[in-house]
C-alpha cells in the first residue's frame, strides 16, 4: 500500500505530461510520414504558443485570446512550411532538415530579442488551473483532464484521417508521394493542412503544459519537443495511435523517474537519495536508443524496404 | 610529374601556414588587451575553436554523409577531460567545494617542475591529447549501436546521445571527478601562456589556440585526401555501390565517426581554455546547431569553407555586428531596435538566407586551391581523359 501511496502523484503528473507530450508528438509524426521531415522548429512554435498567450493574456480577455493565441499559432506553422519547407520540396532531405534547424534557430533568438531572454509569467487561466483533490492528493485541474482531452482530440483526429476527403489524401500521399501527386491530389494544400492540425495540436497542448510550470522562456519548447519526438518514434513515426501510446509512456516513465529517489527510500529500498532525477531526461534518450537499435520502426510503424 | 606538381602544392601551402602562424604570433606581441584590434584576437582564437569543431563535424556530415548531431557531447568530454588535468593543486580544493576531488594530477604542474616553462606547454598539449582520446573512447561506445541507424534516425541517436552525456557529467555522484552541476575554474587557461626564453617572454594565448586548430585541421586534411578519406566519399555518395567496391561500411563508418569525436574533444578543450570555465550546462544541442550552421555557412564537404564559415560567424557575432545589440549600428543611433539580442536575430535571418537561397554555401564542396586555378576545369578534363585511354 506504501508502495501505491508513494507512487500515485508521480503517476498522475507523468499521465498529464504524457497526454500533454501525445498533443505535440502528433504535429511531429504526421510530418514524419508525409514529408518525411523531422521538424525541428515544432518544439519552438510550441514555446511561441506559450509566449503569444502570454502576451495576448495581458492586452485582452481570455475568451478571446485563447481563440486568437490558437489562430496565430496555426498560422506561423502555415507560414513556416510555406517559406522554409516548400522552396526545398526536391532538395535533397538533409537540406529540408538542416532548414527546420535554421528556422528553430531563428524563432529561438527571435523570442530571446522580445522576451529580453526573461521569464514570462503564464497567466493562470481560471477553471483549468484550479485545485482539485483525487484519491487524497491535491492538484490542478489540468493534471485531470489533460489525458481525457487528449484521448478525445486524437479521436476525432483520427476519425478525420480516416472518414474525410482530406484524411484520405493525407493517407495516400503518406503512402507515396509522387503517385498521389499523379492521381491529382493537390500535395500543397495537403501538406499545409498537415501542419495546421499540427500547431493547432501544439498551441492547445502548450497551454495544457505551460499552466502547470511558471513560465516562458525562449529554449522552454526545445526539451518538450525533442521529448515528443521520441515518443512519436517509440510509437513508431508516422502512426498517430503510435505517437499518443509512446507519449503516455514517456510521461509516466519519466515523472517516475523524477520521484525515484522519495519513493525509493520511503518504501526502505535505500536509505539516502541517489540523484536519479538527473537523468529524467537522459533516460527518454536512452529509451529512444534502445527502440532505434532493437526496433527501429517502433511499436506500430510499418516497415520499410530499401531499394537500389 | 603529379607527384612533383603535388609537393610542389604541398610546399606553398606548408608556408603560407607557416607565415599565418607567425603573422599571429606577431599580432600576438603587437596587441594590447586594451586596444580597438583586441577583438581581433578573440576572433582569432574563438574562431579557431569553431573552425576545428565545424571542420570536424564536416568530415562526418560531409565528407562521410553520416548525419551526426551529437557534436556538443563529445566536445563536453573534452572540455571537463583538459579541464579536470590541468587544475593545479592549489586551487583543487576551492574548485571543488562541494566534493573531494578524485583527479588529484595536474599534467603542466608535474612537468612544470622538471622543465620550466616549457614542461607547461608540453602539459597542456599532453591534456589536450588525452581530451581527444577519451572523446574517441566515448564515441567509439556509443558508435557500436548507433552507427547501423540511417540518416535522421542517426541525427536523433546522437543528438540523444549528447543529452545523456551532459546528464551524466552533472550528476551529483560523479562529483569528485566532475564537480557535479558546478563549473570547473582556475586551470590553465591561454591569458597565462607565455614562454620565457631568457629575459623575453613571449605571450602566446592567441597563437596556442589557432595552433592546435591549424594542426588539427590539416590532420583532417590529410585523412580526407587519404584512401579512407576516398572511401568516406564513396559512402557518402551511394552506400550500397561503396559496398558493393569492397569498402568496409562498419569499419569505415567507425573510423570517420571516432576521428571526428576525437578532433571534436580536442576542440572543446580548446575553448575550455580560452573560456577558462567548462560547464556541462553551456554545451546543450544549441551548441551543435549552431556548428552545424557554421558548416552550412561554408558549404557541405569543403573544410576551407568551413573554417571561413566559422571564422565568419564568430566574426560577425563577436565583432562587426555588436553594434545590433548596443544601440548604434552603421551610424544609425536606435538603441529601441538595436537592444540585446538583435544581432542574433539579423543572423539568424542571414542564415536562413544562405540555406534557402545559397544552399551550396560560400564554397560549395571546392577548396581554396581550386578556386586559385581558373583552368582547373580543363585540366580535370584532361586529366580523366588519360585515365580512360589508359
Amino acid at each position: 500500500m506504501d508502495l501505491l501511496q508513494s507512487t500515485l502523484p508521480y503517476l498522475i503528473s507523468g499521465i498529464s505530461v504524457g497526454g500533454q507530450y501525445a498533443l505535440i508528438a502528433i504535429g511531429y509524426t504526421m510530418v514524419y510520414g508525409i514529408l518525411r521531415l523531422i521538424n525541428f522548429a515544432h518544439g519552438d512554435v510550441f514555446m511561441v504558443a506559450g509566449l503569444v498567450m502570454v502576451y495576448l493574456s495581458a492586452a485582452m480577455p481570455l475568451y478571446i485570446a485563447i481563440p486568437l493565441m490558437i489562430l496565430l499559432t496555426v498560422a506561423l506553422g502555415f507560414t513556416i512550411e510555406r517559406v522554409a519547407y516548400k522552396p526545398l520540396r526536391n532538395a535533397p532531405r538533409m537540406s529540408v532538415m538542416i532548414s527546420a534547424i535554421g528556422v528553430s534557430y531563428l524563432i529561438q533568438n527571435l523570442a530571446l530579442y522580445i522576451t529580453g531572454g526573461l521569464n514570462k509569467n503564464y497567466p493562470a487561466i481560471p477553471w483549468i488551473s484550479d485545485k482539485v483533490t483525487i484519491f487524497g492528493m491535491e492538484t490542478t485541474r489540468v493534471t485531470v483532464i489533460t489525458p481525457f482531452l487528449t484521448v478525445i482530440l486524437v479521436a476525432a483526429l483520427v476519425l478525420l484521417i480516416n472518414h474525410t476527403k482530406i484524411g484520405m489524401a493525407m493517407r495516400a500521399v503518406s503512402r507515396d508521394f509522387e503517385t498521389a501527386q499523379l492521381m491529382g491530389i493537390k500535395i500543397n494544400s495537403v501538406i499545409s493542412a498537415t501542419f495546421i492540425i499540427g500547431t493547432f495540436l501544439a498551441a492547445i497542448g502548450s497551454m495544457l503544459y505551460f499552466t502547470n510550470y511558471p513560465g516562458v522562456v525562449p529554449t522552454s519548447g526545445g526539451m518538450p519537443g525533442l521529448k515528443a519526438f521520441v515518443a512519436a518514434v517509440f510509437g513508431g513515426i508516422g502512426s498517430i495511435p503510435g505517437a499518443v501510446i509512446g507519449a503516455f509512456i514517456i510521461g509516466i516513465c519519466e515523472s517516475i523517474i523524477k520521484g525515484l529517489d522519495t519513493i525509493l527510500v520511503v518504501n526502505g529500498v535505500i536509505t539516502e537519495q541517489v540523484g536519479f532525477s538527473t537523468f529524467s531526461d537522459a533516460f527518454t534518450f536512452a529509451l529512444l536508443i534502445i527502440v532505434l537499435v532493437f526496433k527501429p520502426t517502433g511499436l506500430f510503424g510499418e516497415k520499410t524496404t530499401d531499394k537500389v | 610529374m603529379l607527384q612533383k606538381k603535388d609537393n610542389k602544392k604541398n610546399f606553398i601551402a606548408l608556408i603560407v601556414v607557416a607565415l599565418f602562424l607567425a603573422l599571429v604570433l606577431v599580432l600576438d606581441q603587437v596587441i594590447k588587451p586594451t586596444d580597438k584590434m583586441s577583438m581581433l584576437l578573440t576572433v582569432l582564437q574563438k574562431g579557431s575553436v569553431y573552425a576545428l569543431a565545424a571542420v570536424s563535424m564536416n568530415l562526418l556530415n560531409g565528407f562521410t554523409g553520416l548525419f551526426s548531431l551529437g557534436h556538443a557531447g563529445f566536445m563536453l568530454v573534452g572540455a571537463y577531460t583538459y579541464a579536470i588535468f590541468t587544475i593545479p593543486a592549489e586551487s583543487r580544493d576551492t574548485v571543488y567545494q562541494y566534493y573531494d576531488a578524485a583527479i588529484r594530477v595536474s599534467f603542466p604542474e608535474v612537468l612544470r617542475s622538471g622543465l620550466g616553462s616549457f614542461g607547461t606547454v608540453l602539459g597542456v598539449v599532453l591534456a589536450v591529447v588525452l581530451a581527444g582520446l577519451v572523446a574517441a573512447v566515448f564515441a567509439w561506445l556509443i558508435g557500436l549501436p548507433v552507427l547501423k541507424l540511417k540518416s535522421d534516425y542517426l541525427a536523433i541517436a546522437t543528438l540523444g546521445f549528447a543529452e545523456i552525456i551532459r546528464a551524466v557529467f552533472q550528476w551529483g555522484k560523479l562529483g569528485p571527478v566532475t564537480n557535479g552541476s558546478n563549473l570547473l575554474k582556475s586551470f590553465e587557461r591561454i591569458s597565462t601562456f607565455k614562454l620565457t626564453v631568457g629575459e623575453t617572454t613571449i605571450k602566446m594565448s592567441t597563437f596556442v589556440p589557432v595552433l592546435i586548430a591549424t594542426v588539427c585541421i590539416a590532420l583532417i586534411v590529410l585523412l580526407v585526401n587519404s584512401t579512407y578519406g576516398r572511401s568516406f566519399k564513396a559512402i557518402r555518395d551511394d552506400e550500397i555501390a561503396a559496398e558493393a567496391m569492397g569498402i568496409n561500411l562498419a569499419k569505415h563508418k567507425m573510423i570517420s565517426f571516432v576521428t571526428s569525436s576525437f578532433f571534436a574533444g580536442v576542440a572543446g578543450a580548446t575553448m575550455a581554455m580560452v573560456l577558462g570555465i567548462a560547464q556541462a550546462s553551456n554545451f546543450k544541442s544549441a551548441m551543435t546547431y549552431e556548428i552545424l550552421l557554421m558548416v552550412v555557412l561554408g558549404g557541405i564537404g569543403s573544410i576551407t569553407g568551413s573554417v571561413i564559415g566559422s571564422v565568419l560567424f564568430v566574426a560577425a557575432s563577436e565583432w562587426w555586428l555588436r553594434g545590433l545589440d548596443s544601440g548604434v549600428f552603421l551610424g544609425i543611433n536606435a538603441p529601441g531596435i538595436f537592444r540585446n539580442g538583435f544581432r542574433l536575430v539579423v543572423f539568424s535571418v542571414i542564415i536562413m538566407v544562405v540555406v534557402l537561397f545559397f544552399r551550396k554555401g560560400i564554397m560549395g564542396d571546392k577548396e581554396l586551391p581550386d578556386l586559385l586555378k581558373p583552368r582547373a576545369k580543363k585540366a580535370s578534363k584532361k586529366a580523366s581523359k588519360k585515365e580512360v585511354t589508359k
